[in-house]
């Protein structure tokens, strides 16, 4: 069992640095469902209790420490958010080299399996961490604290979670993240904001990527933005395409001056 | 799916819940959920006939409720039935609304069986 918040139901671990191999550095072992029946031959009285119990309380109470280990340190989290293949870790290569002047950045990167996100993140210079989720399709707030504890970000620094390519599962576990940004591309068709609504409508932005292939696929970016709209008004929308960088200083203004105002709150 | 994940913490919670009580069964469940809540039903199913196995829940009875999505327009302020979160206000047509009720996923109660000793 863990000793920093007791937990011992998890199969994710973190995957350690500078090795052929991987070590499970926080494996846990699976429920121990044994339990024990009484011998003593007692009576049986049945009974009724009342729990109103949320199902996903734990990992609601494991967002909020990290949020308040965030706020504390003045880190700006983003839970980046996609389905597989919409370009979320170029679009960090991107705005990590490009805005490595004005940030000091650090990257947690959820996956079922390998390192290879994490060896691109690095790449740039970036510090990163991988967790690898084994067979869970979403980052929850417990392998985010883990992974926090071990990256170390520094104060008033900007952390990107990129969470495990899926546009249902995420859409459930807050991390405790500042902001949820949602990545589609125009590779993936203008109806996925109403076909998977719960990503889009707990995200404050989107990003449409892969704007320079618009010519050679049938999609409406007019229908898109509105459907997106339709699932979360709110919604601020961005255009780019990480290849050629169009649109990306739109997406980079947003970001500074979300991390201005925390940083100034 | 994510479904199976949901079924295991709820077996975390109903065991952890029950062993505190002295609880030597669980004879019944009671579960909410809101149709909004991204739990498909048939996905759901299945996964608790796999997840339940050799848990305290395995021979357990349970009792789902599905709670309908309620909505609430932000500028009209009409209540109403929200099946997708895609719906326009029936009243003024804005999708400008508010989630009322259809998120839910609780454990209401559960039934346990306690040792009494003589």
């Amino acid at each position: 069992m863990c000793i920093t918040c007791g937990c011992g139901t998890d199969e994710a671990h973190i995957v350690k640095d500078d090795h052929g191999h991987n070590h499970p550095e926080h494996h846990h072992h699976g429920h121990n469902h044994s339990h024990s029946h009484g011998n003593d031959h007692p009576h049986v009285q049945d009974r009724l209790l009342h729990l109103e119990k949320d199902v996903l309380h734990e990992n609601a109470l494991l967002a909020e420490r990290n949020r308040g280990y965030f706020d504390a340190k003045q880190i700006f989290a983003i839970n980046l958010v996609s389905s597989p293949g919409s370009g979320k870790t170029m679009l960090l290569e991107r705005t990590l080299n490009d805005l490595k002047e004005d940030f000091s950045f650090y990257v947690i990167e959820g996956d079922q399996q390998t390192s290879l996100d994490a060896d691109r993140i690095k790449a740039t210079g970036t510090k990163a961490i991988q967790i690898n989720t084994g067979k869970g399709c979403h980052l929850d707030a417990h392998m985010v604290l883990h992974a926090v504890q071990q990256l170390k970000p520094e104060e008033n620094s900007v952390l990107f979670i990129e969470n495990v390519g899926n546009l249902v599962c995420p859409s459930m576990f807050d991390l405790g993240e500042n902001q949820r940004v949602v990545i589609m591309s125009v590779t993936e068709g203008d109806d996925k904001p109403i076909k998977y609504p719960d990503m889009f409508h707990t995200s404050c932005a989107c990003i449409i990527n892969k704007t320079d292939l618009l010519p050679y696929v049938p999609f409406d970016m007019d229908k898109a933005v509105e459907n997106a709209k339709k699932v979360n008004p709110k919604l601020q929308i961005f255009q780019v395409s990480c290849t050629t960088g169009d649109g990306m200083d739109n997406w980079y203004h947003w970001l500074k001056e979300q991390v201005q105002r925390l940083q100034s709150a | 799916m994510h479904e199976l994940s949901i079924v295991l913490h709820i077996i975390d919670i109903a065991e952890n819940e029950a062993q505190k009580a002295g609880a030597a069964t669980i004879s019944e469940i009671e579960l909410a959920i809101g149709k909004l809540s991204t739990i498909e039903p048939a996905a759901f199913d299945f996964a608790w006939k796999q997840g339940v196995k050799n848990s305290m829940l395995e021979q357990a009875g349970r009792i789902t409720n599905y709670i309908d999505g309620k909505g609430r327009c932000n500028l009209c302020e009409t209540e109403f039935l929200m099946e997708t979160l895609h719906q326009p206000c029936p009243e003024c047509g804005e999708f400008f609304s508010e989630i009322l009720e259809g998120k839910e996923l609780q454990i209401k109660s559960l039934r346990i069986e306690e040792k009494i000793k003589n």
